[in-house]
């Protein structure tokens, strides 16, 4: 072998072994995580576990409903809020803005995705969680799901508008043409045609962004108020449940793993084991939804 | 010239940013003829067909002096949605949309109103019937119409630009993309055609601007490298007898 083909084949095996060591990661935190939760699904069982509604660590009580509902409701606010921004963005960017506009504008919005966490919770403290504080509800404190949303609207904004962005800019220029020669306005073209066409990529982008959501942790702890109870509504309106205190999955974890012993922390563990599930189930629809493009054969 | 124009340009000039693309082009478009444009690349017939409905607009640059008629009616002064109904347009490369067929088809009476089912369906049918397709879909409408092969591709394209009955129906190399029999389908479909519109066709291929049209435009670029309308009449005068030298030397393949 010469020495070139040598060094070929070297560099090669140096690729394959960051690969590997990637993956190897991924599973070693899958296997340890499962295993340091194993006494908890053990001792309290799967079904409790999941839809036992009381925590309670000091008399022995763990269900994690709460947190889930927690962890639901405000992905599910944040998408809400967030979503449609996002693909205002996204359309705004690759359809309306002139290249001077959008080349400010799309580093700004790429820009919120590098700032730190508690930074948005910080914001999130000071500016969201006083104005909610102003909506006229017992016991609403500004703290909880609707201060919660918002702050996390803003952070998934980035990923969903860039990923919606990159499919809405692949949809190809044929079909554009297509439909505006059909005398369609650029309104009726986006509608009709180009937000159809980038449906797949626009859903891995929300999904992405849900991931993003479920995960998020230190900004969540800072304005959602981590009461352990099953959100309500305050008032007579249904939409009140978003000014409930809550907890998330993530919170849960953070807020109580430096003291936690014993069951009580395989418990939190078991918690992460959930969140690791949700979140895996997620990126690979995700995946599977980017996997298609129709067109492109 | 023997027949009435649909459409005609007078002195019309195209410019992107400061390269003169096109100069004075002046072109009468017979009434329900087929009008080949025919000239060696970058001559800028692609430029003047997408100037008939204004497709040029889409790029930012784009700049025009001179003008262009559709029956008689300045298009600069039309409403662009207007006059992109009355002239349809059909491209290179096959470009149905991501939808099934009928949704194709029934895409351009949808976004100028029509709602009624029955009317679209009837819209639909004749569409396809007219560009020859509806005999290959008709049992399965819903089907993709990415689904379809090159050629059918293509015809469904032409139903859909048909769909919104128009007058003119340009068509930028349309058998460009196609094996010889998609080929030869499309040109016996323009054939048809012309009974009831007026084409316009951009072709690289001589011997089918020979085969289809009735009247052939030949555009070479000049020094400036702008596209000049160097001689345009009947098809059959043309190919056989030019009256300028550079024709004949494209037409007997000199050269381009």
């Amino acid at each position: 072998m010469t020495g070139k083909k040598r060094l070929e084949s070297a560099v090669k095996y140096i690729f394959l072994f960051s690969a590997l060591m990637s993956i190897l990661i991924v599973v070693m935190i899958g296997i340890f995580t499962f295993r340091e939760a194993i006494p908890a699904f053990r001792e309290i069982g799967i079904i409790k576990l999941l839809t036992g509604t009381v925590w309670r660590p000091g008399q022995g009580q763990y269900g994690i409903l709460a947190m889930i509902a927690g962890s639901g409701l405000v992905t599910l606010g944040a998408v809400v809020i967030g979503v449609p921004l996002a693909l205002g963005c996204a359309i705004f960017l690759s359809e309306i803005a002139p290249p001077a506009v959008r080349s400010f504008v799309r580093p700004s919005i790429e820009l919120l995705a590098g700032i730190p966490s508690v930074v948005y919770g910080l914001f999130g403290m000071v500016v969201i969680v006083p104005l909610v504080r102003n909506i006229d509800v017992p016991g609403n404190t500004g703290f909880g799901l609707l201060s919660a949303s918002i702050v996390l609207a803003v952070m998934i904004l980035p990923t969903i508008s860039s990923v919606s962005e990159y499919a809405i800019r692949s949809v190809p220029k044929r079909f554009r043409e297509g439909s505006l020669a059909m005398g369609a306005t650029k309104w009726e073209t986006m509608t009709k045609v180009i937000l159809p066409g980038a449906r797949s990529g626009i859903m891995s982008a929300i999904i992405l962004g849900l991931g993003r959501a479920l995960g998020e942790t230190i900004a969540m702890i800072m304005v959602i108020g981590n009461s352990v109870i099953i959100p309500f509504a305050a008032s007579d309106n249904p939409l009140s449940i978003f000014l409930s205190r809550a907890r998330t999955l993530t919170g849960n974890i953070a807020v109580e793993i430096n003291y936690a012993t014993g069951l009580h922390e395989s418990a939190l563990f078991a918690t992460g084991v959930v969140l690791f599930a949700l979140i895996m189930i997620m990126n690979s629809s995700a995946r599977m939804l980017i996997g298609r493009k129709k067109w492109e054969k | 010239m023997m027949t009435e124009a649909r459409m005609r340009t007078v002195d019309y000039n195209l410019y992107y940013g400061s390269f003169r693309a096109l100069r004075d082009v002046t072109i009468n478009i017979p009434v329900n003829r087929i009008t080949a444009i025919i000239g060696p690349s970058g001559c800028g017939k692609s430029s003047l067909l997408r100037s008939f409905n204004r497709m040029n607009e889409l790029i930012p640059i784009v700049r025009t002096t001179g003008e262009v008629f559709l029956d008689g009616e300045n298009i600069f002064n039309k409403d662009v949605v207007e006059l992109r109904k009355k002239v349809g347009m059909v491209f290179q490369r096959p470009n149905p949309f991501p939808k099934s067929v009928y949704d194709n088809v029934a895409y351009g009476p949808r976004i100028h109103g029509i709602r009624d089912r029955t009317r679209l369906a009837e819209i639909v049918e004749s569409s396809l019937k007219s560009a020859a397709l509806w005999d290959e879909v008709k049992d399965d409408l819903g089907k993709s119409g990415l689904a379809l092969s090159g050629g059918q591709q293509q015809r469904l394209c032409i139903a859909r630009a048909l769909a919104i009955e128009p007058e003119v129906v340009l068509m930028d190399e349309p058998a460009s993309a196609l094996d010889p029999v998609a080929t030869l389908k499309i040109e016996e479909l323009m054939e048809k055609l012309k009974q009831k519109y007026t084409i316009v066709i951009v072709t690289h291929n001589m011997q089918q601007a020979a085969r289809v049209s009735d009247f052939t435009a030949f555009m070479l670029t000049d020094e400036q490298r702008s596209g000049n309308m160097i001689e345009f009449g009947q098809t059959t005068d043309i190919f056989t007898n030019p009256v300028d030298s550079r024709t004949e030397d494209y037409i007997s393949g000199r050269f381009g």
